[in-house]
């Protein structure tokens, strides 16, 4: 069963179409929701909370219908928000065990799985302190933390590294690996930043001005490309008009020395080894090359990084 | 709380650099989960201790509990002096008292009120509430609940000093009985209306600042112009009028009910002479205010956290 199915999701506000007939099925694990600010991210997690009807179609999440099992999806999920949603003036532990009520947990369970994730999420002495004081990447520990604290099926993060600089970052995403790896809990991960997306998910989802633009297994979208990567030590150039002469199919790049040889079948492999001998040049790499994700985006490009 | 204040600032920001985890192992939590009403009883605790500054940095329990003192403190001194001039009644009534200390009962409505809704509003915590297994009224409801069950808790309390401290003074046990049970269904009255009009300025003026100086000023403005407008029409021989007038104002309207069903004395001061008709009027005006506050709250909610 997947995590998350849609069939057909339209949300419009007034003019504006936030969300287009998407169909798409989310995985368990880590799946990435890719696209650029506005592009319905965070229109569709509403939806998937039961918080926003859609216009039109549907939503499954973990099996159950968002317009009418809301209550009972908002149990077992949690949702950490792009944006601020700390109150400055209680401790983090004050917070979540508030919170962690407000999902129904009885008090004493509540502390317990308080203290608990607290100190998954990275947070020490300083939780005792009030959040106004906090840090940026203390902040973003807090709101993960409030997501996990009743211990959901499924999160949905929306745009957690926002704001953090590139080793909280890291944390971040180390922290989100281990939420599905280790904690055994299904991640929806949003973010307008492909690359790392592409690190942590097992599936990558983009949209773009609400429309679905792939879905597709992060392993299959990086997969051997049929191409050979070659590097070696000196003229470069030489071995490319050989092989070129060969009638191999030869790309270059920036490097004079390193160059790409398409696979069109397997001799073209001796043929560079026969071009590196006779050069009588050091042959410094030969590489099954794969492809990267952001090939399938390239069109994309300015949007998702602009 | 057990504040560690020997660890230096340090050495937190170390330990989250390093992103160390102690790897004791996620656990999973099979029990029960309550449902709604729990999760709106926790909600009116929370909004109740919030309230008094409970579970809050100590600057947040200043106010509160410097306008309680003040509240508390005249029931004293009345014991005080029913003892030693040997007095037959106190010399405030029960139903009196609230309007008499109608500047500290509106000064912590108006410094409370934004507190339990401005924080959420203002700091984006309303999508947290709203991705839990409740919806928007019960939100509605149990802030509304949290800051009426406070207001009520200080008025009782206060008029339960009244007669404690007549109690003491050895005033007519049975008279004293009917004036704290008055005193007691006046404090509900108030705490509805002051809740309900406190709650919808609140939630309008997310900025706190702005709500507490908003709601001061309605109360006073209003409380003013209805004493002034009141006064010249009884004056000028429009009794009835003057009545209606004098009950705009939130403790001249709770006080005009007191006047008309228990038949106590007014705390202007004033002959309220609208009989059965003002009574039922009065009545209805508050049961309007207390609907149309949360109406106008749920209303206000409806749209929090989603576009």
């Amino acid at each position: 069963m997947p995590a998350i199915a849609t069939q057909g999701l339209t949300r419009v506000f007034g003019p504006v179409t936030a969300l287009s007939q998407l169909t798409v099925e989310m995985p368990t694990g880590v799946v990435g929701l890719v696209g650029a600010n506005g592009a319905g991210k965070s229109t569709l997690i509403k939806i998937l909370l039961g918080l926003l009807p859609p216009t039109s179609g549907s939503a499954t999440i973990l099996g159950m219908n968002s317009l009418t099992d809301g209550l009972k999806i908002r149990e077992i999920v949690g949702y950490m928000p792009e944006s601020e949603c700390l109150p400055p003036d209680v401790s983090a532990t004050e917070f979540i065990v508030h919170m962690a009520r407000m999902s129904g947990l009885p008090t004493s369970v509540a502390r317990e799985r308080t203290a608990d994730t607290l100190r998954h999420v990275g947070l020490y002495e300083e939780r005792y302190r009030p959040i106004g004081g906090y840090s940026t990447g203390m902040r973003q520990r807090v709101k993960l933390a409030q997501a996990l604290v009743h211990d959901p099926k499924l999160v949905l993060l929306d745009e957690p590294t926002n704001g953090l600089d590139p080793a909280g970052r890291d944390d971040m995403l180390e922290l989100i690996r281990r939420v599905s790896a280790d904690f055994n809990i299904s991640v929806v991960v949003t973010s307008h930043l492909l690359g790392e997306l592409e690190r942590i998910s097992d599936h990558i989802v983009s949209i773009e001005g609400g429309v679905l633009q792939h879905s597709t297994s992060t392993a299959a979208a990086t997969d051997f490309s049929g191409v050979v990567l070659v590097e070696v030590t000196d003229r470069g150039p030489e071995a490319v008009d050989r092989l070129q002469a060969m009638g191999a199919t030869v790309t270059t790049g920036a490097q004079p020395n390193s160059f790409a040889v398409a696979i069109n079948d397997e001799r073209v492999l001796d043929d560079v080894r026969g071009v590196v001998v006779d050069l009588e040049v050091g042959l410094i790499r030969m590489q099954h090359g794969r492809h990267h994700l952001s090939e399938m985006f390239a069109t994309q490009q300015e949007a998702l990084h602009g | 709380m057990a504040e560690n204040s020997a660890v230096p600032d340090a050495a937190p920001a170390a330990a989250q650099s390093h992103g160390v985890i102690h790897d004791i192992g996620f656990r999973h939590y099979d029990g029960e989960r309550l449902g709604r009403g729990w999760i709106v009883r926790s909600l009116l605790v929370e909004t109740f201790r919030g309230v008094f500054g409970l579970g809050r940095p100590a600057k947040a329990k200043i106010m509160p509990w410097v306008l309680v003192g003040i509240l508390f403190a005249p029931p004293l001194i009345f014991a005080l002096i029913a003892v030693l001039l040997g007095l037959d009644e106190l010399p405030l009534s029960y139903t009196a008292y609230p309007q008499a200390l109608s500047l500290i009962v509106s000064l912590f409505v108006a410094s409370r009120a934004p507190y339990c809704v401005s924080r959420d509003l203002r700091h984006g915590v309303m999508p947290l509430y709203l991705s839990r297994p409740m919806r928007r009224n019960d939100y509605v409801f149990a802030k509304f609940a949290g800051l009426a069950l406070a207001l009520f808790a200080i008025l009782a309390a206060a008029e339960t000093l009244l007669f404690v401290g007549a109690l003491l003074a050895k005033l007519a046990v049975g008279a004293q009985i009917t004036g704290y049970l008055q005193g007691l269904a006046v404090s509900v009255l108030y705490a509805l209306v002051l809740t309900s009009i406190g709650l919808v300025i609140a939630a309008a003026t997310p900025r706190r600042g702005l709500g507490v100086a908003a709601i001061i000023t309605v109360l006073a403005v209003v409380a003013g112009v209805a004493a002034v407008a009141s006064e010249l029409l009884i004056y000028n021989g429009n009794e009835t009028l003057g009545n209606y007038v004098g009950a705009l104002d939130p403790y001249g309207l709770v006080d005009g009910i007191a006047v008309l069903w228990f038949g106590v004395d007014s705390a202007f001061g004033r002959e309220v002479t609208l009989g059965f008709t003002g009574g039922v009027a009065f009545t209805a005006a508050v049961i309007v205010v207390v609907a149309g506050g949360i109406g106008l709250l749920m209303r206000r909610y409806r749209k929090v956290g989603v576009a």
